[in-house]
């Protein structure tokens, strides 16, 4: 084996072992193959990282057939950054999920629930990894038919219809995709990205082509939870199983915007998505009134689960505004606010499962006096909101950090009273539920529940801790970051 | 490891092993003890080096490239962290006579946090760029957010929350972005003497980067954003001695000063079009705060307004950016320190002593306590500026600043304010020793001995620096050459 | 002429809007995924049309033959049929059990009794 192969192990591997663990029937197996495939999912993602840091684009074509004939696996620094993230994600809510998901989900069930997680996983790899617009449909299609399944397992039949709604908005978003699709192999005769990006500059007056963006961007806009497109997301967080919500939301939006990010700066070219389409003023628009609206929302909400819900639609419009500003820098903080929101997100829904999982619910009040019922998964939740807020010395400053100077860069004054509130709203939301843990006897105070098993702190803890550490040591994600941006820019990768 | 790195590092170690020694009180109190003892040690020891000229400095991390956390000790910062640490030693003792006398529960959260605080307030000291003042500054205002409600309250929840509102609004709407602006105009964000700023930038982009800085320092309570200080006074008295008289307060006007002298320079300041103005509304401050604050009856909400007008007059002197100006003003750190805590040490001591909070029920009380009804008056004339107490010095150089920028007006308006002092702070000693009240029990004795001691250290430190204000004013003269 | 030369896509234009528009107004959630199907359906059309090239044969290769269609949208479209079939299969298995627990595949209803809670 060599390491030429690494980018197709990549999606395989997830994808040979779903079927196995629907064979093993047995939950406890099952869990262990995706364990351990998230884990070489996760060594092979580090290992292509390394390997386009020193080397350049490393490109795998199937079966020989060379582009723009064959299907191409393309990663390049951009790609590989995300493969890393959605990775270590994916490991972390697995090691959480032994027992984490055994609480939700009947032992009879769990092999099929590892069974579509590795789909939704495999789905996600093969859309950041292809070099093909098509191939990249299948593999959106993959995991949002996976990931319809894994949050209809949730106990409150509620998910039931979550996933419906999430279905039938994700069906009209992939459809659209496939129309713009269809629409660029038209005026193109190619679906190899790279060709495409190559051949669209020529192209740029033609209406087929505006035509066939404009679905992309309404498509992919569906997929990430862009405002107003979001109205399926708060649901689909809320009643999932706890673990899933994680997954989800550390992983299936931050694919979704590297795609956006994908299809605006490298396929179609900035140049053409900022001076011939009025795409800036759009996202722009869009960004604030997602961050605005998200937070102020999310404040008034009883379930904190929804109330994270709201916050991602508020946090991915902070990546909307950092993609609208079409500069390195701008970019460079969308990028690595998709790390650090992984990071914060997967922390605080897995730090609420613990929560939900003791103390029997996840509304407001039932988190009533947990600082003293559980005191270590308090302080992760306590640090994770700090790190949501972006207080200095977390990864949440970082982000905002460098959103602000990319902002300031631009001059777009109304933007950074945007962002300022948009914290301010975040410290209101966040606040209420510090308040409620630390303030707030437990209502039923007889009811003696401790702190959770540390086989479950330890995920929880783990992610907490890369909070801490992005927020100090900051060259592996800003720096990465930043190659990838100035690749995306045209620039030496 | 050295002396520097320590002193910042100290308070948290402290706080942790405060945590780990939590359920032995005498166990725990040692530690709170030892620990304030060997900090004030560490950073008194650094004093002869700085006096010398030299400046240690230490980085620990650089989350942002170019923007590193680091530590410098200068002049300015190791005054502040003098008081601050001296002043820990003393409230601590005076916490446990408080905290055992009033049955306060959750005292291990409690001394934490307080650690916690002081630490925070080691860092803003020492900090060597604006954004390592910068997460301090967050930190302090994080780690005293549990001492406020410390009571669990409605109230105190309340109160907890306009604290926070204002503190974190302002820090992270004007605070960090007069930061990151900073950054991109001069590319630094380093304190260094002579400011970093000179002919980068227009000097209307000056002036409002400066009222940004003025404002966003919410700590310093320039109105209108004041309100948090009178809603922190819910929480113990000792929280509202050290921090909201000390440490939290003095850390905001610092900050100002620190921002005036490193990073625009007193001539940019000067020149800019934002002083200008900004010194009336100090002004305003001063005597409004000051007017606020004759109408309170609660003693503790009168004593907050009283700061919020004190905090002003390092304000202007740092607004006016001339030598006499900038030692008043530092000076003035000093003197009101010893003066507020004084007076806030006494208004704990009669709650312990008599639960009473509000003025109109101390009249004859000073027969009862005669040594806290002293100190307050003590403390009162030294806070009002009149001499022989240690508070005349800073306004006289406040006083010589005002004249030397041609403000006359501001001469006036010192001078009304010490009228307003006194007329707030002088009815409440002299009520308590000549208004007769028969309605006071006569059970009431003085206050626990460790309070009483922690009173008696702070008092002297007001005479004493009326004698001896030379190495305060040593200090601070390095500052301006 | 030539806005009825260009048929094929008014029939798709047709067929999406008439799918687009059961999805949003049908409270019915299994004539929602009725209405997904038919909008599917035009998209799979679109691209049919699309490998038409005007005077080639079908992609069978053939010594007489000079011009061929393009097959490669008819492939591409069948993996979307596929798709669009699973699509469908796991959302009437939804509707099912959205059946079983709720009691109706009205959207009103369910909404109603997920407020009364």
């Amino acid at each position: 084996m060599t390491l030429a192969q690494l980018p197709a192990l990549q999606v395989i591997l997830p994808l040979i072992a779903a079927p196995l663990c629907l064979l093993l029937r047995s939950g406890r197996l099952a869990w262990l193959l995706s364990i351990l495939v998230s884990a070489t999912a996760l060594i092979i993602a580090v290992l292509l990282l390394r390997l386009v840091l020193e080397n350049g684009t490393v490109i795998y074509t199937y079966g020989g057939w060379a582009a723009p004939w064959g299907i191409e696996y393309r990663v390049d620094i951009a790609n590989a950054f995300v493969l890393a993230i959605v990775t270590s994600i994916s490991t972390v809510v697995l090691l959480f999920s032994r027992v984490g998901a055994s609480w939700e989900i009947k032992s009879s069930e769990q092999s099929l629930f590892y069974t579509a997680y590795l789909l939704c996983l495999t789905g996600l790899l093969g859309m950041t990894v292809t070099g093909d617009a098509f191939n990249l449909f299948v593999f959106l299609e993959i995991s949002s038919l996976s990931s319809y399944v894994l949050i209809a397992m949730g106990p409150d039949r509620r998910g039931l219809t979550a996933a419906y709604q999430y279905l039938i908005m994700g069906t009209i978003g992939a459809t659209f995709i496939l129309i713009a699709v269809g629409l660029l192999y038209m005026v193109t005769g190619t679906l190899n990205m790279a060709d495409l990006a190559n051949l669209l500059p020529a192209l740029e007056q033609s209406r087929t082509v505006r035509v066939a963006f404009a679905f992309l961007t309404v498509g992919i806009g569906l997929k990430l939870a862009m405002f107003p497109l979001h109205l399926w997301l708060p649901n689909a967080y809320a009643y999932a199983p706890h673990v899933v919500s994680a997954f989800l939301a550390a992983t299936a939006t931050k694919v979704a915007v590297y795609v956006l990010v994908r299809f605006i700066y490298d396929v179609f070219g900035s140049s053409f998505a900022f001076d011939s389409m009025p795409l800036q003023s759009i996202l722009v628009v869009l960004g604030a009134a997602a961050v605005l609206s998200g937070s102020t929302v999310a404040i008034f909400q009883h379930n904190i689960k929804r109330m994270l819900g709201y916050s991602s639609v508020a946090q991915i419009g902070y990546m909307i505004l950092g993609i609208s500003l079409a500069s390195v820098s701008g970019l460079t903080a969308t990028l690595v606010h998709l790390l650090n929101h992984a990071l914060m997100k997967g922390g605080l829904f897995l730090a609420l499962a613990c929560m939900a999982f003791q103390l029997g619910g996840t509304r407001l009040v039932d988190l009533a006096g947990a600082g003293r019922r559980m005191p270590w998964t308090s302080a992760a939740f306590v640090v994770g909101g700090l790190s949501l807020i972006g207080v200095p010395l977390t990864a949440g400053f970082v982000s905002k950090w460098l959103l602000v100077v990319a902002v300031l860069e631009a001059g777009w004054w109304p933007v950074l009273i945007v962002i300022a509130v948009g914290s301010l709203l975040a410290v209101a939301y966040i606040w209420r539920v510090i308040e409620m843990i630390y303030f707030r006897s437990a209502t039923n105070p007889d009811e003696h529940s401790e702190e959770t098993h540390w086989s479950l702190l330890a995920p929880v803890w783990l992610l907490i801790v890369a909070n801490v550490y992005f927020g100090l040591h900051t060259q592996w994600s800003v720096g990465v970051a930043q190659r990838a941006a100035q690749m995306l820019f045209g620039g030496p990768g | 490891m050295n002396t520097l790195a320590l002193a910042v590092i100290l308070p948290f170690a402290g706080a942790v092993a405060v945590l780990i020694t939590g359920s032995r009180p005498n166990l725990r109190e040692c530690v709170s003890l030892g620990t304030g003892i060997t900090l004030a040690g560490l950073v008194a020891s650094l004093l002869p080096a700085v006096l010398a000229g030299q400046r240690p400095h230490i980085t620990l991390a650089e989350p942002i490239p170019g923007i590193p956390i680091a530590f410098e000790v200068e002049p300015l910062g190791l005054l502040f962290a003098l008081i601050a640490s001296s002043l820990w030693v003393v409230t601590t003792l005076y916490s446990i006579g408080y905290m055992r006398g009033h049955g306060e529960t959750n005292q291990t959260r409690f001394y934490a946090f307080f650690a916690v605080a002081i630490g925070s307030t080691m860092g803003i000291a020492f900090s060597q760029n604006l954004f390592t003042l910068f997460v301090f500054y967050e930190l302090l205002t994080l780690s005293t957010y549990p001492l406020v409600t410390h009571a669990g309250t409605q109230e105190a929840k309340q109160g907890g929350r306009v604290y926070l509102g204002i503190l974190l609004s302002t820090s992270i709407v004007f605070f960090l972005l007069a930061i990151v602006w900073t950054w991109t105009i001069a590319g630094t964000t380093d304190f260094r003497v002579g400011g970093i700023l000179t002919g980068k930038a227009s000097p209307f982009v000056i002036g409002l980067l400066y009222a940004l800085f003025a404002f966003g320092i919410g700590k310093a309570a320039l109105m209108p954003f004041h309100r948090w200080l009178p809603a922190a006074m819910v929480a113990p008295t000792p929280v509202s001695a050290l921090l909201h008289a000390v440490a939290v307060v003095k850390a905001g006007v610092f900050c100002i000063l620190k921002v005036t002298l490193y990073v625009f320079g007193l001539d940019l300041v000067t020149t800019s079009w934002a002083s200008g103005w900004l010194l009336w509304i100090a002004a305003a401050t001063i005597i409004i705060a000051s007017l606020v604050a004759l109408q309170q009856n609660n003693l503790k909400r009168r004593l907050a307004y009283s700061t919020i007008s004190q905090l002003s007059y390092v304000i202007l002197g740092a607004f006016l950016a001339n030598a006499s100006s900038i030692i008043g003003a530092s000076t003035h750190i000093a003197m009101h320190a010893f003066g507020k805590i004084t007076l806030f040490f006494c208004a704990g001591a009669i709650l312990v002593a008599t639960h009473k909070s509000e003025i109109n029920e101390m009249d004859g009380l000073g027969r009862h306590m005669p040594f806290t009804m002293a100190a307050f008056l003590i403390a009162s004339i030294s806070i009002a500026g009149l001499p022989p107490l240690g508070g005349v010095w800073s306004k006289w150089y406040l006083l010589l600043g005002s004249l030397d920028a041609g403000y006359t007006v501001l001469v006036a308006v010192l001078m009304l304010s010490t009228l307003l002092n006194i007329a707030y702070l002088l009815p409440i000693p002299i009520r308590a020793f000549f208004a007769g009240d028969r309605n006071t029990p006569r059970t009431i004795t003085e206050a626990p001995v460790p309070c009483l001691i922690a009173i008696g250290v702070t008092t002297a430190m007001c005479m004493v620096l009326f004698f001896y204000p030379d190495p305060i004013l040593q200090l601070v003269g390095l500052l301006v050459g | 002429m030539e806005v009825l030369a260009l048929y094929n896509y008014w029939v798709v234009i047709f067929l999406m809007m008439t799918g687009f528009y059961v999805v949003i107004a049908s409270g019915n959630l299994v004539k929602k995924i009725i209405g997904i199907n038919l909008f599917q359906a035009s998209v799979f059309i679109l691209y049919i049309s699309m490998g038409k090239v005007s005077g080639g044969a079908a992609p069978i290769l053939r010594e007489t033959i000079q011009t061929y269609s393009n097959p490669l949208p008819h492939v591409l479209i069948l993996t979307a049929i596929v798709v669009g079939v699973a699509t469908t299969a796991l959302g009437l298995a939804l509707v099912v059990r959205i059946k079983e627990a709720y009691g109706t595949a009205e959207e009103d209803d369910i909404h109603r009794q997920d407020e009364s809670l």
